[in-house]
């Protein structure tokens, strides 16, 4: 199928060249080459996404007009398709968004040096492995209590750039937290949605030959052969009623919630507990299978602290402040900051943002016509939840309601320690929901989770400042 | 209304008095409204909400509203209102979506009086009707603004703003069933409060969210917006469309917006993020704050005028948990601190320049004008009386004359006319060129010609003595020439009468002030070291000199050669890392400047290191002969030319680049080239000089220039006979079928050249009549009337 991008596209780069060699092309693909000695790297894996189906993905060249100049731009920009875009384009609007918003932060006029952006890019993504990310500054984020110490904390990381000078103007501390948590948001979507390697990143391709059989030696190298028949099977086998019911319990429960919330009102104590029990349980949260250790990178000797990453402060006995978002919010605040110190780009995310939480075709698996904001409102709350950011005039009883358990997993994990997702999370939730779906939950939970992040970074930057 | 406000005045009884004064609250506030008797506020914040009497001397805290053992979600307010009629009526609008009423006459503690939990979301802003006793207006992030009457339990009516989050709501003071609502998507929409299935009108007023919005107490109709655009802007409704009136840019996102009393232009503003002062505007002054008060540390959140007749005690609420009250007087007046300077040119090249007296005096102490003075401030001063700082400054005016006799653009005609630009070598055209500057007195360029000439042709040619010899007189003959002839006689030199005046204002302001028939001649000790002054200030732009250094590097300089020479060794590495020694990258522009600069010095100092300067001179032409190679120059001519034309004369620039042709083009973009060429053209054609023009048009290689030449190029003609338009061709008439255009001598047709007479429009083959004309005054048609040729 990407082969098809260059017959369509008629574009010459020569890396794309290599790289649209795809499994399907084994068979015949680089035969005339290898005659010449040249080892012909080949695409490990199936498709763009190790979660999804490469049969699910939009076909190239079966991409209506706006898909279509998206491609071309991307195509343009870094001469190949890269798997995200792939699997973005699942929602094209937002897609255009977000591919706007990142050329704007990595190559336009900005108070941060080039170098220093991509340095900042690989900081955070290359502490956990080519494309991905581990969570160096949440804890950060998460800590913002006091100024002092976060300008320190924030020094420390950032220092880490500027090694001697640790004066940073406003402008380049705005910059390099937009990308950090830009950064962050982009390692929760590739683990989120299995991104697969690019092929010329480390695991993304093999020099072994093409098997002569059907598929594709590379499928059994790295297991995703067997897996690849599963997913469809497992999730209905499970039975295809079980899974049925839940989406239609889903629905029940948010129509009883959008008939029943003005009668039964909730005591002040009430409500303010209910934010309290989510927090503290989103604490817990976490899959069976946390017990896989990240093995250690070898740039981390350029980093300090080694144990920067999320902690759960529950665990540690710490109590998180409550983030009041009706003091503190993107739209009156934040963005009038970011915008101030790096203007344009106030705008542009906060485009994506509206973009991201607005995003909906109303349709519910199966079902059509469904308003699903409150489901939406429910899951972006959730991961702010998760950050102790509560908003005053939300019940989070209907958290509860609407976001059963393996799916709190999941976006817990994503949203914290996305490196830790498996297949199986990306399964077990939601069953009977498309993977389009499924993207479009992970574009929720990676803008929730940057504006959180930014929430907290803008705030003690402007404490800072006053 | 107007009969409600006059009771609520005679209400208010005595004038209130009072000064600026602030106290401290528990918490930070997020709104605060004042009660009709003008005496007593309420602050409401997420965890305070209290009242306090505003005394002459303090505030006193008068009641606390937030009781109950447990914090309730009810009492964290962002916004609170007292009701305009009814000293007992609050509002609150909480965080959680709930609107509460207060009743203070209540005989218990607790003075909550209904609780509304219509809304789903925050609600941001609550409003009562300004005359009715029981309607409350709230507004709410879940995109429904609800209409309360207070004797019963539910809303009365739902007016739905598309799941737009409401941001701002405000009854109309005028009319009675209008009120407007603000959105985050930045609308403003006009509802009829009897009609809640539609709004009346919606415009988009902001980019981004307008976060508030208030009714202008006596125009009917007029309603300012604040936006997180970080504009303020005036509307009229009371038109078909609702139109712009007045836009006030302010400097970070306006978080309220209040109209003043009793001063129909004037509003204050505060700001949501960043900004902490308050700002008075005049809304048609919108570039300077008519007042700012700069008492809080954080953000303001609310503001208030005191009494809705008295402009001058404002209230206000802020996030760093205090109350203050502001006095207009006390206010810090922004444009006290402006400086106001007007500066215009005559039809003949006079300039004027006004400025405040205390600073032109000021000025003739030592160093004028320390700032900038690329970019004086423009003031349109209409008399308006309603303007408090009119006739506030006493102005001095002074007038600048150019010399008389025209000597001022005498250069430009001679150099236009006999300048080369073509059809010769381009080393012939460069010598050619450069004799013509040198004879206009203009030394500077005709370095440069020469300069162009050594580098682009084959250098192995040039005569050393040639260089020598300009060396010479650049440093021998051109100083003292200076010196002595003083700043006029620089002008044609450098090219640049804006400078030229703008030295000669300075230096001349301190004496001739009002003296509109000044002279010349003034203290020529003064001149001088003000002119040394004024430029070196101006040249080196950015970049910090110290004077001395300046002077030290002038007298190099002075041989426009020398440093072509040898900046090319140097001027790379130079221009991007040493930064904090000016001579390096500015090398050129010194030079370019160079006699003006050194004008001022004496002898002294300048001839002293002319020997220097000549090894030097020697050592890099004898590099450059070798090694480098014309390219290697280009980035330098580039700069040269781009100084040139800034320094206005673009004649220079474009006969260079035409002289030079493709060696150079391709390091100007098309637009600046562009650019040149029209404003030369446009000078040419002022000048009268069309061939010149023509010519230039004619060589210039961008096409938007060269296709000056075709158009319009077509002559309409009428036939002589029938008087109608020939359309085919100029010489037979499709109609009458008779050859039109015949000569009046030779009576053939004509179709070349044709000459008419202006006056009785006989004519003929151009050789005719002019000789014709050679023998008679009279026309060849024998029409007797006295045809001229010129």
């Amino acid at each position: 199928m990407r082969l098809a991008t260059a017959a369509n596209e008629a574009y010459t780069a020569p890396l794309a060249v290599s790289e649209l060699l795809g499994c399907k092309q084994c068979g015949g693909g680089g035969d005339h080459d290898e005659e010449l000695g040249i080892r012909i790297p080949r695409p490990l894996g199936q498709g763009p996404s190790r979660f999804i189906p490469e049969k699910e993905i939009l076909q190239v060249g079966s991409e209506d007009a706006q898909m279509h100049a998206l491609f071309a731009d991307s195509f343009a920009a870094l001469g190949r398709l890269d798997n995200i875009t792939l699997v973005m384009v699942f929602h094209p609007q937002y897609l255009e968004s977000f591919l706007k918003t990142q050329h704007y932060l990595l190559q336009m006029d900005g108070p941060l040096p080039l170098h220093y952006r991509h340095y900042i890019g690989i900081m955070v993504c290359k502490h956990s492995c080519s494309y991905l990310v581990n969570l160096a500054l949440a804890q950060w984020f998460r800590e913002c209590s006091s100024k002092l110490q976060n300008l320190g904390e924030l020094n420390k990381v950032l220092g880490l750039l500027k090694a001697e000078e640790h004066s940073w103007s406003l402008a380049e501390l705005v910059h390099a937290v937009v990308l950090l948590t830009h950064y962050h948001s982009l390692a929760s979507f590739t683990f989120g949605c299995g991104i697969s390697p690019e092929i010329h990143c480390d695991g993304g391709h093999t020099f072994r030959p093409p098997s002569v059989s059907n598929y594709c030696i590379c499928d059994i190298t790295n297991g995703n052969h067997s897996v690849d028949e599963m997913p469809v099977n497992s999730a209905e086998n499970v039975s295809v009623s079980d899974s049925f019911f839940e989406v239609e319990a889903l629905m029940e429960k948010m129509r009883q919630l959008q008939e029943c919330r003005d009668e039964e009102e909730a005591s002040q104590e009430e409500m303010a507990s209910r934010f309290e029990i989510e927090k503290r349980e989103s604490m817990f949260v976490f899959s069976s299978d946390d017990d896989e250790v990240t093995p250690a990178r070898d740039v981390s000797r350029h980093f300090e602290d080694t144990s920067y990453g999320y902690k759960d402060f529950s665990r540690h006995g710490m109590h998180v402040p409550t983030f009041r978002v009706q003091d503190y919010c993107w739209e009156d605040h934040g963005y009038s900051l970011v915008n101030r110190l790096y203007p344009d780009v106030g705008q542009l995310i906060d485009e994506k943002f509206h973009i991201a939480y607005n995003l909906t075709y109303n349709t519910m698996a199966m079902h059509k016509d469904v308003d699903t904001s409150m489901l939406r409102r429910a899951i972006w709350n959730y991961i702010h939840c998760m950050f102790g950011i509560r908003y005053d005039d939300y019940d989070y009883g209907e958290i509860n309601q609407l976001l059963d358990r393996s799916f709190k997993v999941y976006i817990k994990t994503v949203v914290c320690t996305p490196e830790k997702v498996t297949k199986r999370m990306y399964e077990s939730f939601w069953r009977q929901f498309k993977h389009s779906e499924k993207v479009h939950v992970n574009l929720l939970l990676i803008e929730a989770r940057m504006q959180a992040e930014l929430l907290y970074a803008l705030r003690a930057i402007t404490r800072y400042m006053t | 209304m107007e009969k409600m406000s006059r009771v609520t005045t005679a209400l208010g009884g005595s004038v209130l008095t009072g000064r600026t004064m602030h106290c401290h609250l528990d918490a930070p506030a997020n709104a605060i409204s004042v009660c009709r008797d003008a005496a007593q506020v309420v602050v409401a914040g997420r965890s305070i909400f209290k009242i306090y009497a505003i005394e002459e001397e303090q505030f006193v805290e008068k009641l606390n509203l937030r009781v109950g053992r447990k914090p309730s979600l009810n009492l964290s307010c962002a916004d609170v209102v007292w009701h305009q009629m009814d000293e007992n009526l609050l509002a609150t609008a909480a965080t959680n979506g709930v609107v509460v009423t207060w009743n203070l006459g209540r005989p218990s503690r607790n003075k909550q009086d209904q609780l509304f939990t219509e809304h789903k979301r925050t609600v941001n802003k609550v409003c009562f009707h300004p005359t009715e006793a029981h309607v409350l207006l709230s507004g709410s992030q879940d995109g429904f603004m609800k209409c309360f009457d207070l004797r019963r339990k539910d809303s009365v009516s739902t007016f739905s703003g598309q799941s737009e989050s409401v941001r701002d709501v405000q009854f109309s003071i005028r009319d009675y069933f209008t009120f407007a609502s603000t959105f985050e998507n930045g609308n403003v929409q006009l509802w009829d409060i009897r009609r809640p299935d539609r709004c009346e009108r919606m415009f988009t007023a902001h980019n981004g969210p307008v976060f508030c919005c208030d009714w202008h107490p006596e125009d009917r109709g007029w309603l300012a917006t604040g936006g997180r655009d970080k504009m303020v802007k005036v509307w009229d409704m009371t038109t078909h469309r609702a139109k712009e009136m007045h836009c006030v840019q302010t400097i970070a996102s306006v978080a309220r917006v209040k109209w003043r009393p009793e001063c129909r232009h004037h509003l204050a503003t505060c700001s949501m993020m960043v900004d902490h002062n308050i700002y008075v505007w005049d809304v048609r002054r919108p570039f300077v704050p008519a007042a700012m008060f700069e008492e809080h540390r954080d953000v303001t959140t609310g503001i208030a005028w005191r009494h809705p007749h008295d402009p001058s005690f404002l209230l206000s609420g802020s996030k760093d948990s205090s109350l203050c009250q502001h006095l207009f007087r006390d206010a810090s007046q922004p444009v006290e601190r402006a400086n106001p300077e007007g500066l215009c040119y005559g039809l003949f090249g006079d300039l004027a320049f006004a400025a405040k007296e205390s600073l032109v005096a000021a000025e003739s102490g030592r160093k004028p004008y320390t700032g900038d003075r690329r970019h004086p401030i423009f003031f349109k001063r209409k008399l308006d009386p309603a303007e408090p700082f009119a006739g506030l400054a006493s102005s001095a005016l002074s007038v600048f004359e150019t010399e008389p006799g025209g000597g001022g653009m005498r250069w430009f005609v001679d150099t236009a006319e006999r300048y080369a630009l073509a059809g010769r070598p381009l080393a012939e055209l460069c010598d050619h060129n450069a004799k013509v500057a040198r004879e206009l007195g203009r030394n500077q360029v005709a370095q440069t010609w020469t300069m162009l000439r050594i580098i682009y042709c084959s250098p192995g040619l040039v005569p050393t003595a040639n260089l020598n010899h300009s060396v010479g007189k650049g440093g021998s003959c051109g100083l003292p020439l200076m010196n002595s002839f003083n700043l006029k006689d620089m002008a044609p030199g450098l090219g640049s009468e804006t400078r030229l005046d703008r030295s000669k204002g300075d230096t001349r302001s301190d004496t001739v002030l009002l003296d509109s028939s000044a002279t010349l001649i003034t203290n020529e000790d003064n001149e001088e070291t003000e002119g040394s002054d004024v430029p070196a200030d101006y040249l080196l732009g950015d970049v910090e000199g110290e004077e001395d250094e300046l002077y030290l590097l002038d007298p190099e300089h002075t041989h426009p050669e020398e440093p072509e020479c040898v900046l090319p060794q140097e001027a790379f590495p130079l221009r991007h890392e040493i930064v904090d020694t000016p001579p390096g990258p500015e090398h050129l522009q010194d030079k370019a400047d160079s006699p003006h600069v050194s004008g001022s010095e004496a002898d002294v100092a300048s001839l002293a290191p002319v020997d220097s300067s000549f090894s030097l001179l020697s050592v890099s032409h004898a590099l450059y002969d070798s090694r480098l190679p014309p390219d290697f120059f280009s980035v330098l001519v580039r700069d040269m030319l781009h100084f040139y034309a800034e320094q206005g004369d673009v004649q220079m620039a474009v006969s260079v680049l035409i002289i030079l042709g493709e060696r150079v083009r391709k390091d100007i973009d098309e637009q600046t080239q562009e650019h040149w060429y029209t404003s030369y053209i446009d000078l040419l054609q002022r000048f009268r000089l069309w061939n010149v023009s023509n010519e230039v048009v004619k060589l210039s290689t961008s096409r938007a220039v060269s296709c000056l030449n075709q158009a319009s190029t077509t002559l309409h003609v009428n036939c002589s006979h029938c008087k109608r338009p020939m359309s085919n061709r100029g010489w037979v008439c499709d109609r009458c079928h008779r050859c039109a255009s015949m000569c009046a001598v030779c009576h053939h047709v004509v179709k070349g050249l044709f000459v008419w007479c202006q006056g009785c429009s006989h004519g003929g083959h151009l050789q005719h009549i002019m000789k014709w004309l050679e023998g008679s005054s009279h026309c060849p048609a024998g029409c007797g009337h006295l045809c001229e040729y010129s």
